[in-house]
């Protein structure tokens, strides 16, 4: 079998490589197998996560230069760093934390079709200054509240209730 | 640079930790961006420059790096970089250019704070065995300290913000090494991967078909991380990790019934092989200490240790081995040199 890359030299390395959990078999020759990084097993697959992202996207919102048609919409464009979604969805990387907020209603649908949610449960951000600190674990308590609420989870929404009165009563003692 | 290092085993593999048997390592890694500068993809060498001074002076002020060395990746070599890789210590995304980067490494060797890689900050930190909580408290011990200090780019709905939108939220990827020869041996491994699939965790890795098997090692980790608190994410992932060593166990189980004779053979061949051999290319070094290690593990051989064998395999990867001997060479070279250092480790006894 001849390899698959320079179909020149016998492929004498069979691998399968594991891509977003689909299995691929490549056959090549040693001098191939070490240009596309197999001589580390330590060496993290590439992942293709920007075609991903483009491919979440879609065409549809990416416009082709040029082309316009009825209901394009302007092109919206982050104003700190320049990064327009239409390249967003070329490169699959976003330019700045601003563009999070630029494209706020477009990443909220990207973020939910990658994790299934476009909300963060985790540990909130300490920050140096501690009051911004506490006015978002207040904020975030609130939002889990009214989802609490939401799904009638009422164990869950006391106990909240509760956490969010300790908070308030903390933020009053810091200021008196 | 790093000649010392070269010397000294990995820490993270020194073959001990609950389950080292069948799990090798675990890694926290947090992706962290400050609020005031472009991602590193787009910003300019000046902002590059400007980050890591910035990034720097808080490791001092916060006194997380007393214990450590900084290095720009301007002052690694292209060889010592791929040493660094194989060392697990930076990303491969981080060896490919060269301007603007840094990282610190602390001198255990298991922590290590890339900078503009992808992101403005790349903390992690990896341990021996399944010791996942243990490194999770580590890196959010070390991740608190530096947002006294850093305004971390957080939005209150999506958590930490990242260039890539794949990391947002807790920026967190907790992912195991693990070898699994006798789920490849049973051909029962695609069932468990695309079971692990199901439930929101990535397999990476390689291996061969069939006999032509590559290490058989495998990397486990979470696939999303926004939407799932961290202790969830590792709770998560140290719960299938439970669950595929019990495949494996069972795998190796079924083969020590059905197969005893041909898994001796195999064992006993290879560590033939890896005694006598003058030439080993690394894909053959790793099938060989694989076969090697599931002979440990089901207690057929007792002339090396894990902890020899994990070593090995670290050690025979190209850049470790001119690390090693302090001198380039080329493919050739390397699969003589490297049967050399095999035989040498393994008359040690």
């Amino acid at each position: 079998m001849l390899c698959q890359d320079c179909n020149n030299r016998e492929a004498n390395i069979h691998l399968t490589q594991i891509i977003n959990n689909e299995k691929v078999v490549l056959n090549l020759c040693k001098e191939c197998a070490e240009k596309r990084g197999f001589h580390s097993p330590f060496e993290q697959m590439p992942f293709p996560l920007a075609e991903i992202v483009s491919g979440m996207v879609g065409p549809s919102k990416i416009k082709k230069k040029g082309k316009k048609s009825k209901d394009d919409k302007p092109d919206k464009k982050c104003s700190n760093c320049g990064l327009t979604f239409s390249e967003f969805g070329h490169v699959g990387r976003l330019g700045c934390a601003q563009c999070y907020s630029t494209f706020r209603p477009e990443l909220t649908d990207l973020l939910r079709r990658i994790h299934g949610s476009a909300d963060h449960r985790g540990h909130v951000a300490e920050s140096p200054t501690e009051d911004l600190k506490e006015f978002r674990e207040g904020k975030r308590l609130r939002d889990e509240l009214k989802k609490a609420i939401e799904d009638e989870d009422f164990e869950m929404a006391a106990e909240l209730r509760d956490r969010i009165r300790e908070l308030s009563v903390k933020e009053k003692e810091e200021k008196s | 640079m790093f000649e010392q290092m070269a010397k000294k085993p990995v820490a993270w593999i020194i073959g001990k930790g609950p389950e080292s048997e069948i799990v090798l390592s675990s890694r926290i890694r947090f992706a962290r961006n400050i609020a005031d500068f472009k991602f590193p993809p787009s910003a300019d060498t000046d902002t590059r420059d400007k980050i890591i001074e910035f990034v720097k002076a808080s490791f001092d002020s916060s006194g997380l790096i007393d214990d450590g060395n900084f290095y720009l990746s301007t002052e690694i070599n292209p060889l010592d970089r791929s040493f660094l890789v194989e060392r697990h210590l930076i990303s491969p995304e981080f060896m490919k250019d060269g301007t603007g980067r840094g990282v610190f490494i602390d001198n255990s060797e298991s922590l290590s704070i890339m900078i503009n890689e992808e992101d403005h900050i790349r903390l992690q930190v990896i341990s021996s065995g399944l010791s996942m909580t243990e490194c999770w408290e580590k890196a959010h011990e070390i991740d608190s300290k530096l947002s006294q200090k850093i305004n971390y780019a957080y939005d209150d709905k999506f958590g930490h913000l990242t260039s890539c939108p794949t990391n947002v939220g807790t920026g967190l990827r907790a992912s195991i090494l693990i070898h699994l020869p006798g789920l490849v041996l049973t051909r029962e491994i695609e069932n468990v991967i695309s079971r692990i699939a199901k439930v929101g965790l990535i397999v990476r890795g390689f291996y061969g078909e069939g006999t032509d098997v590559l290490g058989n090692l495998f990397q486990i980790s979470n696939q999303t991380t926004l939407g799932r608190s961290e202790e969830e994410i590792i709770d998560s992932l140290a719960k299938v990790t439970q669950q595929i060593i019990e495949y494996e166990l069972n795998s190796q189980e079924t083969l020590m019934q059905d197969a005893a004779d041909e898994i001796e053979d195999k064992v006993w061949r290879s560590y033939g092989i890896l005694k006598h051999a003058r030439v080993l290319n690394s894909g053959e070094v790793m099938n060989l200490l694989s076969a090697l290690r599931l002979g440990v593990s089901l207690k057929l051989i007792d002339k090396v240790s894990l902890q020899q064998i994990n070593e090995l395999l670290i050690i025979t990867q190209p850049a470790h081995l001119q690390k090693y001997y302090e001198r380039e060479m080329d493919n050739n070279e390397r699969d003589i040199v490297r049967a050399g250092l095999v035989r040498e480790r393994l008359n040690q006894e």
